[in-house]
């Protein structure tokens, strides 16, 4: 059965073209997604995002489970607030998800975990604690709504809004979070743009969402997420990476401590990782004439084949980009060429980020 | 749904027009436009080009996906609509004005065969 958000009846009164996503009825778009995205570069929009799933661990243990538990090292987070991104492997090495962990306190983290691979994740984590024997519990907290406000104007708009939030949320550095009398407001986000992502209790989330509306925030669907955080360089779960796939070969390396172990012992997936180096470059593909590129079309390279994981048309550099997996000696300032509808075409191979707060960066 | 009475359809999501010199004008429906979403690229054929009934004529190309534009019926293409590959978001804003290729079709009658608003209509909710 498809899930619903809180602000489902909110989008349709909007005029929202529904999709389903990850098992969810979500807003595609509220009319065109090409304006949706300009509106997040140049000023801001906001996105319901619900549909992903707040964690909460808790428990004398909770830190060391969450050493154990992801590949990134939560022992980054000493101070409290602070954010860390973090793919979860399995024994494999193979990505079960990717997610946001933050520090609330030593008994207390909260992870963002995203919605098609919420019941998995968590029949994992309960597995992993059984298993392990810590004294910790997962709770997954659907009494939560999750509202992402981003865009250059998107703090101004937040603080016009909820005007009470704005002491809490004001020095703020990025990937940190507080509590501001019930919202937990976190400098996080997936659109390369500056802004919040703002989690509060469910049944706030329609005043706050009519509230941010009144200020002047563009309700944005998930077809401009998507080209956001492509934009952005930012990996989607089950497109650029799943559970076949080495982080290291989808460009997570850097999210990835191969210091330790810790605590006496490895992440879940450390020794796969090393027995298997990197296999593949995660670079970007830039087309600089007609078309669109498109996830699994195959990429021709001096070097080899490979082959494109997320593919899509920037309207912020009015052509076409792409994440792909290229072979190992790929590299930025290369050419390859793909192939759309029996035509050969060249593309530019580039770093993968392409925008970030409004600017072109290729 | 926006479907003006005085054009033929087909299930495809094309719309026809018939001029005054006997040639067709071909677009697609206001309700093929909203399907596919904001329109980045389209492709058109050549001038000239002879088209059989359903072959490929056309490509649309939205940010969600690429479709084809089918010749409604057999003919040559005689005009092509060079402002819509310079500015695709005009086929999101009016489908019936931003046509896309006209043809000589090679046998008029077969124009009878395809669907009026009514039908299209029925077929579009689906």
């Amino acid at each position: 059965m498809t899930q619903k958000t809180v602000l489902n009846e909110t989008h349709r009164r909007l005029g929202a073209r529904m999709v389903d996503f990850g098992g969810w009825d979500m807003p595609l778009h509220y009319g065109s997604q090409i304006e949706e995205h300009h509106a997040v570069r140049r000023d801001c929009g906001m996105f319901d995002v619900s549909h992903m799933c707040a964690v909460d661990i808790a428990g004398s243990h909770a830190r060391a489970f969450l050493l154990r538990l992801i590949a990134n090292n939560v022992d980054k987070l000493q101070t409290p607030g602070k954010a860390l991104y973090s793919a979860m492997l399995d024994e494999t090495g193979g990505v079960l998800d990717d997610l946001i962990v933050y520090f609330i306190d030593e008994g207390r983290y909260r992870l963002v975990i995203n919605a098609g691979t919420a019941e998995k994740d968590l029949a994992w984590m309960a597995a992993r604690i059984a298993e392990w024997r810590f004294n910790v519990a997962h709770i997954p907290r659907r009494d939560l709504a999750i509202i992402a406000v981003q865009g250059p104007n998107a703090k101004a708009r937040v603080w016009q809004a909820l005007p009470e939030s704005r002491a809490a949320s004001e020095a703020l550095k990025p990937f940190h979070a507080v509590d501001a009398g019930g919202c937990f407001i976190a400098t996080t986000g997936y659109t390369g743009e500056a802004g919040f992502e703002i989690t509060l209790p469910a049944g706030r989330a329609e005043d706050i969402w009519q509230k941010l509306l009144d200020a002047g925030v563009r309700p944005v669907g998930l077809g401009a997420r998507d080209t956001l955080r492509l934009e952005a360089g930012m990996n989607l779960y089950g497109q650029d990476m799943d559970e076949t796939v080495s982080p290291l070969d989808a460009g997570l390396a850097w999210t990835i401590d191969f210091s330790g172990p810790r605590d006496g012992i490895d992440f879940v997936g450390k020794t796969a990782l090393l027995a298997r180096p990197q296999e593949r470059q995660f670079l970007g593909l830039r087309l600089d004439e007609g078309g669109v590129l498109r996830a699994h079309q195959k990429v021709v390279t001096a070097h080899g084949e490979g082959e494109i994981t997320s593919g899509t048309f920037s309207p912020t550099l009015q052509r076409s980009i792409a994440f792909a997996r290229l072979p190992l000696a790929s590299a930025a300032g290369d050419t390859a060429e793909i192939e759309i509808r029996g035509r050969r075409l060249t593309v530019r191979v580039v770093k993968p980020c392409f925008v970030r707060n409004g600017k072109a960066l290729i | 749904m926006n479907i003006p009475a005085n054009l033929k359809y087909t299930k495809s999501h094309e719309w026809l027009r018939l001029e005054a010199d006997g040639t067709v004008t071909v677009g697609i429906t206001d309700h093929a436009q909203e399907l596919l979403g904001d329109l980045v690229f389209v492709e058109l054929p050549e001038v000239g080009k002879e088209l059989a009934a359903e072959q490929e004529a056309a490509v649309v190309e939205s940010v969600k996906a690429a479709s084809d534009v089918y010749a409604p019926i057999a003919g040559t293409v005689t005009a092509v609509n060079a402002s819509v590959p310079e500015a695709p978001e005009t086929v999101n804003q009016d489908a019936y004005a931003a046509w896309l290729f006209r043809m000589k079709p090679a046998n008029a009658a077969d124009l009878d065969a395809l669907l009026d608003a009514a039908a299209y209509a029925a077929c579009a909710v689906e």
